[in-house]
């Protein structure tokens, strides 16, 4: 149970940084809105999977 | 319009004749021993499952007895020969079902074999011993999965009429769809294919994504569907997009894979390198479809088993400080789960192309 708490604390951080970054790029430039759209929906997508990968193994 | 009405009609009496044909009524000694807990735990493990029927709701009646409303599909058994039967006889396990000379009888929600009082036996374990025949029924996912593949084929098909017939502009539910397409054309496919390639992944890339999209709102309905929260479903999806990457892969794919340095080294300089480079890439072709397989069916059956906890929790609680709280967070979830089940359909078919991209490139040797 501590295993599974320790993962989300983990995913919530990465992917919590992951839409941070991304806000604060499209804030720098609202041009490439999609584009960073985008590679942060994959980023988020990637940690997500381990986070799932992890509290299955749990 | 009168002929909608009829339409409308027609599929009221079709399916309350299909319920009241499912509403038997048969007796079962109702166990008070098993607390709520555990009741709805079994609920919701329960609903996580593959089903033999649709089951809108079940009530214990002033007699005792359980009275399920739903759906019966078609129980497909090959056991020395096709048997096939409607799953109301199964009587969800609480009967045996009397099919030719065989009685079968489901146990955990599966169908075993057994004699006409019902009796199933047990190993140490706690797995039943009996023969299971091999089973190819229709169950509540395989129906599902064939009622959106006729949907979609409806859709999409009366939207490719509509071009034909206004001369390139969409008509009805084709205005909804059409920016839908263009997007995963334009937003999903071109900039990861490339402008070039990208067209004979397009009708993959558009299936699975309604597909997924598709199967996973009718999640959400009560009709307790969970297709893409199985694992077998989502391993099938992800295969299919394994097999089309190695398929159409270029030969500089297979380069990136083999020999990743190319001609920037020695070939003496590589082999070390390439002892640890080799497997890793191999490896790889095989964990970007699991992790596409792995992330789809753990995001909806996280999905499902929340609210599902979540709407238990106004019967542990039982409060009218307890049950509005939960209520309010299964609703808040019901909304972030709308957005969950096209994110994931969006995810999937980015990923895919993401992938198709790398099969498909062809650059100049660096």
């Amino acid at each position: 149970m501590v295993g599974a708490g320790l993962v989300v604390i983990g995913v919530g951080m990465g992917i919590g940084r992951i839409g941070g970054s991304a806000m604060e790029a499209i804030g720098r430039q609202p041009d490439a809105y999609g584009k960073i759209q985008t590679a942060m929906l994959i980023a988020a997508a990637l940690v997500e999977g381990i986070g799932f990968a992890a509290l299955f193994a749990v | 319009m009168p002929s909608v009405l009829n339409k409308f009609l027609l599929l009221f009496v079709l399916l309350t004749t299909i319920f009241s044909a499912h509403n038997t009524l048969y007796a079962k000694e109702t166990d008070s021993s098993k607390d709520l807990k555990t009741e709805i735990k079994d609920y919701i493990s329960h609903h996580l499952e593959d089903a033999y029927d649709f089951s809108l709701f079940s009530y214990t009646n002033d007699d005792g007895k359980h009275v399920y409303i739903g759906i019966p599909l078609p129980v497909i058994l090959w056991d020395g020969g096709l048997q096939v039967f409607s799953s109301s006889k199964l009587h969800h396990g609480e009967s045996v079902a009397h099919v030719g000379d065989n009685y079968y009888k489901l146990d955990h929600g599966k169908i075993y074999k057994t004699d006409a009082q019902g009796t199933i036996t047990y190993d140490e374990t706690n797995h039943a011993t009996n023969i299971a025949p091999l089973d190819i029924s229709i169950t509540k996912g395989v129906a599902s999965m064939i009622l959106i593949a006729l949907l979609m084929f409806w859709i999409f098909r009366s939207l490719a009429k509509s071009y034909v017939e206004n001369k390139g502009v969409p008509a009805g539910i084709g205005r909804f769809f059409e920016p839908i397409v263009l997007y995963i054309r334009d937003d999903i496919a071109r900039p990861n294919i490339g402008d070039k390639k990208h067209g004979k992944y397009m009708s993959f890339l558009l299936t699975v994504f309604f597909f997924i999209w598709f199967l996973n709102l009718v999640g959400l309905t009560p009709l307790g569907v969970n297709v893409t929260g199985n694992i077998a479903v989502t391993f099938g999806l992800a295969l299919l997009t394994f097999v089309i990457t190695n398929f159409t892969g270029t030969k500089d794919y297979w380069l990136h894979i083999f020999d990743p340095l190319g001609s920037s080294m020695k070939w003496y300089a590589k082999i070390p390198l390439y002892i640890i480079l080799i497997p890793i890439e191999v490896l790889g072709i095989f964990i970007k479809p699991f992790s596409l397989l792995i992330r789809l069916y753990a995001n909806m059956q996280a999905g499902h088993i929340v609210l599902m906890s979540l709407i238990g929790l106004m019967f542990i609680f039982k409060s009218w400080l307890g049950s509005p709280l939960s209520f309010g967070l299964a609703f808040a979830i019901s909304l972030i789960e709308l957005l969950v089940a096209l994110l994931q359909a969006y995810i999937f078919t980015m990923l895919s192309a993401l992938y198709f991209g790398f099969a498909a490139e062809e650059h100049e040797h660096h």
